[in-house]
């Protein structure tokens, strides 16, 4: 016999109450993007007067349509570049042991808390005297090379958690270190990889401090997150077109967050706890 | 290395240097101090602006005990809610949204006619709040900090959730037949056993709020909204080397170096920590 006590039907209704509730402020952003500004005047939850149209989706798609593609050209490379690179350095530390590997470990700590400020001079400086300022290629540059460290990181720790019998048994049966890697380790770690591609996706798609200071201006490499800001933020404040705007912007991590939480949430957990 | 060790140490270089190219030694860092943009509390109280390093303080010692706070009560309230995943997905969801979003947002929360908070505030008559948030020197600073809250607490209920399930259920149950009260379980019990996760939203937290430029930069402008009343280190950097005319990339440089070493030493205490254990 189930008993149902108050106090759980209390704690269901607040829970529930608070998740609606938490979700107020993108409800807001949605209707102020679907319905004309005289009809939210005084709360958008008056729905005296309600004609609801997509006329603001289409406009601010056609302002930030470049910067959605540029938001792609980057994240898409800044994603499978250092990916690549870091899987087999994060192997190489997690299994051959060289006498500076402690240290190269701490250092990649470090580097992972210094502040974007802290690299923005040089990296401009940089970026001007290699001809690269205002291209797509240098963000993509400057991105592989920040999402290195974390995951080097990750991977070490994911690669010391893996039992290495598996390893040594394929080793004893003649495979070399490369096969071994790639048809013994590299399936084993699919679903870190995946985890990995969605927290650095996101982290690059993002970003808007490196690519306002890499593109701040030309539309040919500006990211949406900037396009945002500079092609629609900048010359006359339309409410409706920013909302709408930040919706297409937002909609990209939202939704492969909800569609591959899982990866994510390990992801996020594995790299903060087991750190 | 290219592009994170070498700039470093030449950021540090640079902010030694003045915009002539001459060695000043630490004159950067006197200037930057000793300026009303970083330290402005002259005649307090008063309202902001307080300056960027104090914005930032302000920034650790509300936005850090109120999101970890609410994260691990979230947490621990939605262990026995039917369908708590998605209660949980809604409260992260903040965490996943572009953090410039999250900043033009708090253009539609806070705006008087439209957002929601000003609303709220005059509907139960408090008046003095039902105007536009970010217009207001003290509202605005205030309301990106607790907007802001809104936006990551789901990073410490997600991090407290993941601890709670490798607590043993024998521990709860053991206190329960003791007679324990909740309250003494708490404190005895369930969050002695959680530290390794406060250690973790502690750290990641102060370098959020160390760091925070995204969202006041979409709020707000480069000068950090009305009489830069919502100014931060991050954006101080940004605008001295970046937006104002002529650069001062020695101010600029010295800046970034002060926030490094303030992410700097949150890290290490971490460090510190995990090598002890």
């Amino acid at each position: 016999m189930l008993k149902i006590r108050p106090r759980t039907i209390v704690i269901h209704l607040f829970a529930w109450g608070l998740a609606i509730g938490w979700l107020f402020p993108f409800v807001g952003l949605a209707m102020a993007a679907f319905r004309p500004l005289p009809e939210i005047i005084g709360g958008w939850w008056n729905f005296d007067r309600f004609t609801p149209s997509l006329t603001k989706f289409g406009a601010a798609f056609n302002a930030i349509q470049l910067g959605l593609r540029n938001s792609f050209l980057i994240a898409v490379p800044g994603t499978l570049i250092p990916m690549f690179v870091a899987t087999l350095a994060g192997y190489g530390f997690a299994r051959f042991s060289f006498p500076i590997r402690d240290y190269l470990f701490l250092t990649i700590v470090v580097l992972m808390t210094i502040p974007q400020q802290m690299v923005a001079i040089p990296i401009f400086r940089i970026m001007f005297g290699l001809g690269l300022a205002n291209t797509v290629l240098s963000l993509v540059i400057l991105h592989s090379a920040w999402g290195l460290p974390w995951i080097v990181l990750f991977m070490r720790n994911f690669f010391s958690a893996l039992p290495k019998d598996v390893e040594e048994a394929a080793r004893v049966d003649g495979a070399s270190d490369l096969k071994v890697f790639f048809k013994i380790v590299l399936p084993m770690a699919l679903p870190a990889l995946a985890a990995v591609a969605v927290l650095q996706f996101m982290w690059v798609w993002n970003d808007f401090f490196f690519s306002i200071l890499l593109c701040p201006s030309n539309p040919n490499c500006m990211p949406a997150t900037v396009a945002l800001i500079r092609t629609i933020g900048q010359f006359q404040f339309d409410p409706g077109l920013l909302a709408a705007g930040s919706i297409i912007v937002m909609l990209v991590p939202v939704l492969l967050y909800v569609l591959l939480q899982r990866f994510y949430i390990r992801g996020m957990i594995g790299w903060t706890v087991k750190g | 290395m290219l592009f994170v060790a070498f700039p470093v140490l030449t950021t540090i270089g640079v902010s030694f240097f003045d915009a002539n190219g001459h060695f000043i030694g630490l004159r950067n860092y006197q200037q930057v101090l000793g300026s009303p943009d970083t330290i402005n509390l002259n005649g307090f109280p008063k309202p902001p602006p307080y300056g960027t390093l104090i914005n930032n303080a302000l920034w650790i010692v509300i936005h850090l005990p109120l999101s970890m706070f609410l994260g691990l009560w979230l947490a621990l309230v939605l262990r026995e809610v039917r369908g708590s995943s998605w209660v949980k997905t809604a409260i992260f969801i903040g965490m996943v949204t572009p953090l410039i979003v999250g900043g033009i947002m708090m253009l539609y929360i806070y705006d008087g006619s439209i957002g929601i908070v000003p609303r709220f505030f005059d509907t139960i008559g408090i008046h003095s709040l039902g105007v536009g948030w970010l217009q207001r020197p003290t509202t605005l600073l205030f309301g990106l900090i607790f907007g802001s809250v809104w936006l990551w607490t789901g990073f410490s209920m997600i991090v407290y959730s993941a601890g709670l399930t490798t607590i043993p259920k024998e521990y709860w149950e053991a206190a329960k037949i003791d007679g324990t009260s909740a309250f003494r379980t708490f404190t005895q019990v369930t969050f002695p056993l959680l530290k390794p996760m406060t250690i973790v939203v502690f750290t990641m937290s102060i370098l959020y709020e160390l760091k925070i430029f995204d969202l006041v930069y979409g709020a707000t402008n480069p000068q950090g909204g009305v009489g830069g009343a919502a100014d931060v280190l991050a954006l101080q950097m940004f605008r001295e080397a970046f937006v104002q005319l002529p650069a001062n990339y020695g101010t600029a440089a010295a800046v970034a170096t002060f926030l490094s070493l303030l992410t700097l030493a949150a890290t290490v205490m971490t460090i510190r920590y995990m090598v002890k254990r």
